[in-house]
């Protein structure tokens, strides 16, 4: 599985924080999805649009009930048309199916289009110690491979980065001239990765929809590079979570309709590549052999707790990403798992445990921005309010996270705020003892209270005025002259 | 309601303006009365629990908030200087006390009577003339809960349109959040702050000389940054502005 780093939440958002390219690269791009967005979701009318969201939730909510169904009938359909399907309990299993797949095929080159779960398993990594090399072809992708990175956006991987820094790695691993020509820089990508596409043996692919009833991967992409890997080769393997699964090629229309306008804004991907088992017999072209790995990898778990479950429901369109205003400041990496952003606090604690990511949950200002824009309607807020609930109270010992001060700190506010009269007298003892700490109306020094001097950090904070509201009411209100210091 | 002087209604100050900006309350207290309405404050009353429910301490929380269900069992209305904990009130409780259908049902009763302050002036008091003044160059922020959980978008906007010598110009990206985000802003505050840069860069923007809000939380954040990076740009609750200034020379308004 792919290296957890969520325990360094806090000094890489810090350090993100103070990454001034980095900043540039977000400012540059995250916006512009979230207006593109917008603009997709008029075109059609916000009333049609409602009404695409309210069918696709209810799809999901459909087919990850009966999820065991669907499962079988996929499987079943899968192998109707000569495939072969895998499942797969965690990453190391998933890992060993499709190494075990390249080594008995002879398989040497490898290439993939983009995959989530993949990043998820470290599959590059697996396949990579089994001898066989790998060539990621979406260009994002293939950025970030050259540069040893992993992606910081589900859609765009290599947002973070800026077209010089892309010029630069390019002219360092590939020899090719600097320019800031974006289009030279794809033609550069595409004539490398050509050549890999021809030699090679094994084609991966992800998944963004498997369709129950007919046994079809569907996979959407702007590059073609998707659909080169999965029809080039003469090996297929499509590996995904097992929660992709809906019943209906009928179902499948309202997602094609959501996912890239949500995602980019456009109507519709340059290409929707829906592939159902092997090549046949009268087919031109297309694999010799398709599999398809499908990852459990703590999805259970999720699907066996009511409160968590509409995290399956996501279609990983980025959006909760592009508009949440914590992302645009920290970026994806920061987080420090595969999935990053609203809907990455609630799926990576959930998949390496909660104590392991306990900062992801808290990454947020809960302004539920991230809920108004997802397609399916996933009230991510909710779930990380629910996350907290869990790292504060839990009676799991694998699951509360909470210190001792912390937990002090709430009962002694709880206990201030059940208790009036011992709200007014704290006010009365911090106008007393605010006084070496306060002018013009301000806290001017430092305070040596945590919570108080994070505040204090960048920010002034206003001195406790003379009286109170209650204090003020208590007297009658009509004989208070001006308050305000 | 048939005559607006029959029209109570009890004021749930919040904490932060009960025990940081006195005034607000007072100026809400006065507008209100200004529109015929008999305005009571339950003296026990404290913090809607909004700290420890986000924090994750959902049972400490409910503790605090069956208080605030208990202080305003009888009221015909509460109304809330802010649309955060008007939201905690109106639609979290009902999460809060989700699987106790007792608490819930008290719960929702509350829900029913619960307003943010500008959404009582317009939805139920359905005031015209103000008669307020407030010569200043203003622009509006709106807390995240005010527009997403309480749905109040409008409202503030409509009663600040008709303040008297309030010029009011529109905030760039106004439906970002500003980085508060209540424990968020000190467990985080090199994130929080950062979006609170953005939030006074576009402030800055408008040329405004006056920011108002209908929740004094983000605005102790805002204003905060404003007067830290030596912005002279004045932080006002609506209520404030909705109060007015005194005419020169005269007496205070209301």
């Amino acid at each position: 599985m792919a290296e957890v780093k969520t325990r360094e939440f806090v000094s890489a958002s810090d350090s993100a924080m103070k990454d001034a390219s980095l900043r540039r690269a977000l400012r540059q791009v995250g916006g512009g999805f979230n207006e593109a967005r917008l603009e997709a979701i008029e075109e059609v009318s916000w009333e049609t649009w409602e009404e695409w969201r309210e069918e696709a939730r209810r799809t999901k909510i459909h087919a990850l009930e009966n999820l065991d169904y669907y499962l079988e009938l996929l499987h079943d359909r899968v192998t109707a048309a000569g495939g072969h399907v895998h499942f797969a309990r965690d990453a190391s299993q998933a890992n060993s199916i499709v190494a075990e797949i390249a080594r008995s095929r002879n398989v040497k080159i490898a290439t993939k289009s983009k995959s989530m779960v993949s990043e998820e398993l470290d599959l590059n990594q697996s396949l990579e110690a089994n001898g066989v090399e790998v060539y990621e072809t979406d260009l994002g992708e293939y950025i970030i491979q050259l540069a040893g990175e992993t992606p910081s956006h589900l859609v765009a991987p290599a947002l973070h980065k800026t077209k010089e820094q892309v010029s630069e790695l390019f002219h360092q691993e590939l020899g090719v001239p600097l320019t800031d020509d974006i289009e030279e820089m794809a033609r550069v990508a595409r004539r490398v990765l050509r050549e890999k596409f021809l030699s090679a043996d094994l084609g991966i692919s992800g998944a963004n929809f498997l369709v129950a009833e007919t046994g079809t991967l569907v996979i959407i992409t702007n590059e073609g590079n998707g659909r080169l890997c999965t029809s080039a080769p003469r090996i297929h393997i499509g590996i995904t979570g097992m929660e992709k699964v809906i019943p209906s090629l009928q179902d499948l229309a309202v997602f094609l309709r959501l996912l890239p306008r949500s995602a980019t804004g456009q109507r519709l991907t340059s290409y929707v590549s829906m592939v159902t088992g092997p090549r046949r017999n009268d087919d031109e072209d297309g694999p010799e052999e398709f599999h398809l790995v499908l990852v459990d990898n703590g999805r259970s778990r999720l699907l066996a707790d009511p409160d968590l479950r509409e995290a399956l429901y996501c279609i990983r369109c980025g959006a909760c990403l592009n508009i949440c205003p914590v992302y645009g400041k920290i970026g994806g990496h920061a987080y420090g798992w595969v999935y990053p952003g609203p809907i990455g606090a609630i799926v990576s604690p959930a998949l390496v445990g909660l104590k392991e990511a306990k900062d992801l949950p808290h990454a947020s200002s809960l302004c539920g921005a991230c809920r108004e824009v997802c397609p399916i309607r996933i009230n991510i807020p909710r779930m990380l309010l629910h996350l907290r609930h869990r790292l504060a109270e839990s009676p799991l010992e694998t699951e509360n996270a909470t210190t001792t001060g912390e937990r002090q700190a709430a009962q002694a506010y709880s206990w201030l705020m059940s208790n009036p009269a011992a709200l007014s007298a704290a006010a009365k003892v911090g106008r007393l003892v605010q006084k070496p700490f306060v002018s013009g109306g301000k806290v001017s020094k430092r305070v040596p209270l945590p919570l108080v001097s994070k505040w204090t950090g960048g920010r002034d904070l206003p001195a406790l005025p003379r009286q109170t509201f209650r204090e003020m009411w208590a007297q009658g209100l009509e004989s208070v002259a001006e308050l305000r210091e | 309601m048939t005559q607006r002087d029959e029209i109570h209604a009890s004021l749930f100050v919040t904490c932060i303006i009960d025990q940081l900006y006195p005034q607000v309350g007072v100026s809400a207290v006065k507008v209100l009365r200004k529109h015929g309405v008999v305005v009571d404050f339950p003296e026990d009353q404290t913090c809607c629990g909004q700290p420890l429910y986000n924090s994750g301490f959902t049972q400490k929380a409910r503790q605090l908030a069956t208080r605030v269900l208990d202080s305003f069992s009888l009221s015909d209305y509460v109304v809330v200087p802010s649309g955060s904990c008007a939201a905690m009130l109106k639609v979290f409780y009902l999460e809060l006390f989700a699987g106790d259908s007792e608490l819930q049902e008290r719960a929702a009763e509350l829900a029913g009577k619960v307003y943010e302050f500008s959404e009582f002036l317009v939805k139920v008091l359905d005031v015209g003339d103000l008669g307020s003044r407030f010569p200043a160059k203003a622009t509006f922020h709106s807390g995240c809960h005010l527009l997403r959980e309480m749905e109040v978008r409008q409202e503030p906007l409509s009663l600040l349109g008709r303040v008297e010598g309030l010029e009011l110009a529109p905030l760039p990206q106004a439906d970002t959040c500003c980085g508060f985000g209540g424990t968020f802003s000190v467990k985080y505050p090199h994130i929080s702050q950062g979006m609170m840069d953005d939030k006074v860069s576009n402030v800055l923007s408008t040329g405004a000389d006056l920011l108002v809000s209908c929740d004094m939380s983000c605005l102790m954040h805002i204003g905060g940054g404003l007067s830290r990076q030596g912005h002279q740009v004045d932080v006002r609750h609506i209520a404030e502005v909705l109060e007015g200034l005194p005419e020169e020379g005269g007496q205070r308004l209301g």
